[in-house]
């Protein structure tokens, strides 16, 4: 069966079953050879790739608890947080970390210890469960928590699935008043007032900036930054109140399975973000949280704009003291590359937490996206090298080319995670093409 | 919110009828759930609760112990509006032609226990004077293949069974539909080669029986591609049927 992340590179061949229930995921796992659990295929690359053996958790979607006494909800690992908020939002929760996308499955969102844009306050995924299932290469199910079997828990938070399988997670949702973020947009002419402008937001519970990657010079960084805060129920209108916690979820029409990759190129992309720098007129506004958090979901299928060749993401922290330094020959060296960025999006993010896989470090985090075209390749590698000189690292959940050399400068705790694995018996079992090319 | 509607479900931990469930449960129906793992069901209806806010029981059910049958419709908490069968065992058809108590429970499985359990509850829903009876059969009922016809003429058996309690439900104001879902996409056909333009969703097929339980035709294909498909394959000479699906 073929099989590919949401950048579409690269493809591979492999056999793919389904994790029906626990007993299916037994029966998988006892039959030997390696093997990767996935989800929804939101990770980009070929984390969730493995031409021996792939097992699809998304069938087991069932919510199983929730308290409201404490906002935990246990569930399956293949439900989504779309689901999750299908079913909550309307009773006042909401996830207390989200990352970019609703559509992945909360088995993914551990193992890759996604974070979201309140990172910087409240921390990545992982610092909101109470604890995660999994099952080891012998079959034995394993409760870890920062208590219970800690060094397992660390392993598997941001681990990639490369200590077995996650099959449920109790995770903690907070209660809100209403379905709509307080937002703020700013706007700022170079990355220095980019980076001041997050210093100064940086009580706000949400942020994020979309940069201009065309932009050179004195310009360089310049940026649209956006801030949110959950709106209570007295900051709504009165046509609001009536239903304040209802959604209004965008959709529009998918992107075609044959959308070619010309449409994106350098005069559209760069108009396009001319005309975004432009129009974002500095203002507060209500938005509605699926739009907030959730932008891209509302153009299913976006991944296809790439063309067949699919696209690369290139997601990097940089540490804060090396921050300022690091992002302007970052994107000097993408802009002045000839293969500018479409989507450029920057980050304040805070401390790593538990896992010792997990990418957020005190810092900044950019995206970049870029066609998975033969030249972008010696492009990403000079980027690495400036990532490297500042210290940084890049985001497993996005990769889909780095060295192991360059994973084992930037994840000091590698060897610690090795060591987990080999003791709980998951080294060889369970792997991706990611972890044979990062030697794990 | 008060539920609109009680839904029993028989082999509720099968995907078609996970689907189905989730379908009746968005609408507000409450639901039983009968099965032979308590665990799952009970996996099953703490979702669905959670999901829906709707009330859901469970009940142990094994179609292949007719001697509870009695006992179980008598254990309903109501008799409910719509009863659907989703039991099923596919089986591995080589085994059953060398073992006749493995042929024996693939019949019982998918035909005696179903039809037997689904006539007393639908006897129950006759001496009320309403009621749904969905039973889902199989394309494979329509004409015995070589390669699964211990499984097809179980469900041929099921199928013609519900052709005639619905003849004779009809007048008691009760309405049995047959379902024939085609190739779906369930942990029943894992690893199978399905052609995408005859294989449906689980709730795909769900839609379908939704739609069927409010009214229209007692027989539904869940694809109406299957209908035609089957006219055709019923209608060809032995002969060339041997050759075009071995």
């Amino acid at each position: 069966m073929k099989a590919e992340g949401w950048g579409r590179f690269p493809r591979i061949d492999g056999q793919l079953v389904s994790g029906w229930d626990e007993m299916a995921v037994l029966r998988r796992i006892a039959a030997g050879g390696s093997m990767i659990a996935c989800g929804a295929r939101r990770s980009y690359g070929d984390a969730s790739l493995n031409p021996a053996g792939m097992l699809s958790m998304v069938p087991m979607d069932r919510l199983l608890d929730f308290d409201p006494a404490t906002g935990l909800l246990l569930c399956e690992a293949g439900v989504t947080l779309a689901d999750i908020l299908d079913v909550f939002v309307p009773r006042g929760w909401f996830p207390a970390v989200t990352p970019g996308t609703r559509f992945v499955t909360v088995g993914g969102a551990v193992a890759a210890d996604v974070h979201g844009k309140n990172h910087h306050r409240d921390g990545g995924f992982g610092a909101h469960l109470a604890f995660c299932d999994v099952m080891l290469a012998d079959g034995r199910v394993i409760r870890c928590s920062p208590d219970r079997d800690p060094d397992l828990f660390a392993a598997t938070l941001g681990g990639m699935g490369l200590t077995g399988v996650i099959l449920r997670a109790s995770l903690r949702l907070r209660p809100i008043e209403t379905a709509w973020i307080r937002e703020d947009i700013f706007r700022s002419s170079g990355l220095d007032e980019t980076l001041d402008l997050f210093g100064r937001l940086h009580d706000r519970s949400y942020s994020v900036a979309w940069i201009d990657a065309f932009a050179t010079g004195a310009r360089i960084g310049r940026a649209v930054v956006m801030t949110g805060d959950h709106a209570g129920l007295d900051e709504l209108p009165a046509e609001l109140r009536q239903a304040p916690l209802a959604r209004t979820v965008r959709r529009l029409p998918a992107v075609p399975p044959g959308c070619p990759s010309w449409l994106l190129n350098r005069a559209s992309v760069r108009a396009f973000n001319e005309a975004y720098h432009r129009l974002a007129r500095p203002r507060r506004r209500l938005s509605a949280l699926d739009s907030f958090f959730h932008p891209l979901d509302a153009v299913p299928a976006w991944n296809r704009l790439y063309g067949r060749r699919g696209f690369l993401q290139y997601q990097c922290v940089l540490p804060r003291t090396a921050a300022a330094a690091g992002l302007r020959r970052l994107l000097a060296e993408t802009a002045g590359s000839g293969w500018p960025s479409f989507l450029a999006m920057l980050k304040p993010l805070g401390e790593q937490g538990m896992g010792l896989m997990s990418f957020p470090m005190e810092g900044y985090t950019l995206a970049l996206d870029f066609p998975a075209a033969e030249p972008v390749f010696p492009l990403l590698r000079r980027l690495d090298a400036i990532v490297d000189d500042h210290g940084g690292r890049l985001y497993l959940a996005k990769d889909a080319r780095m060295d192991a050399g360059m994973l084992r400068r930037g994840y000091p705790a590698v060897d610690r995670f090795q060591e987990i694995r080999a003791a709980y018996g998951s080294c060889g079992r369970f792997g991706s093409l990611q972890s044979r090319r990062l030697d794990l | 919110m008060t539920p609109r509607k009680s839904v029993l479900i028989l082999g509720a931990t099968s995907d078609i009828a996970r689907a189905t469930a989730r379908r009746h449960g968005a609408r507000g129906d409450a639901l039983i759930l009968a099965g032979r793992d308590s665990h799952r069901l009970a996996d099953e209806a703490a979702d669905l609760r959670l999901r829906f806010g709707v009330p859901v029981e469970i009940r142990l059910l094994d179609v292949l112990e007719p001697d509870s049958f009695a006992a179980f419709v008598d254990g309903l908490p109501v008799l409910p509006d719509v009863v659907i069968c989703a039991v099923g065992l596919l089986g591995d058809q080589t085994a059953a032609e060398r073992t006749p108590v493995l042929a024996d429970r693939i019949i019982r499985s998918n035909f005696t226990g179903p039809a037997a359990v689904l006539a007393l509850v639908a006897d129950a829903m006759a001496a009320r004077g309403a009621g749904v009876v969905v039973g889902i059969s199989s394309v494979a009922g329509d004409r015995g293949r070589a390669a699964n016809y211990v499984y097809g003429s179980a469900k041929a058996g099921f199928t013609a069974y519900l052709s005639g309690l619905g003849g004779r439900m009809a007048q008691h104001g009760v309405r049995v539909v047959t379902v024939r879902p085609g190739f779906v996409r369930t942990r029943m056909t894992e690893g199978l080669r399905l052609p995408p333009l005859l294989t449906a969703t689980p709730d795909e097929v769900a839609r379908a029986i939704l739609r069927a339980e409010a009214g229209g035709r007692a027989d539904i294909y869940v694809r109406p591609i299957w209908r035609f498909i089957m006219a055709v394959i019923r209608s060809l000479p032995d002969s060339l049927f041997r050759r075009i699906s071995s």
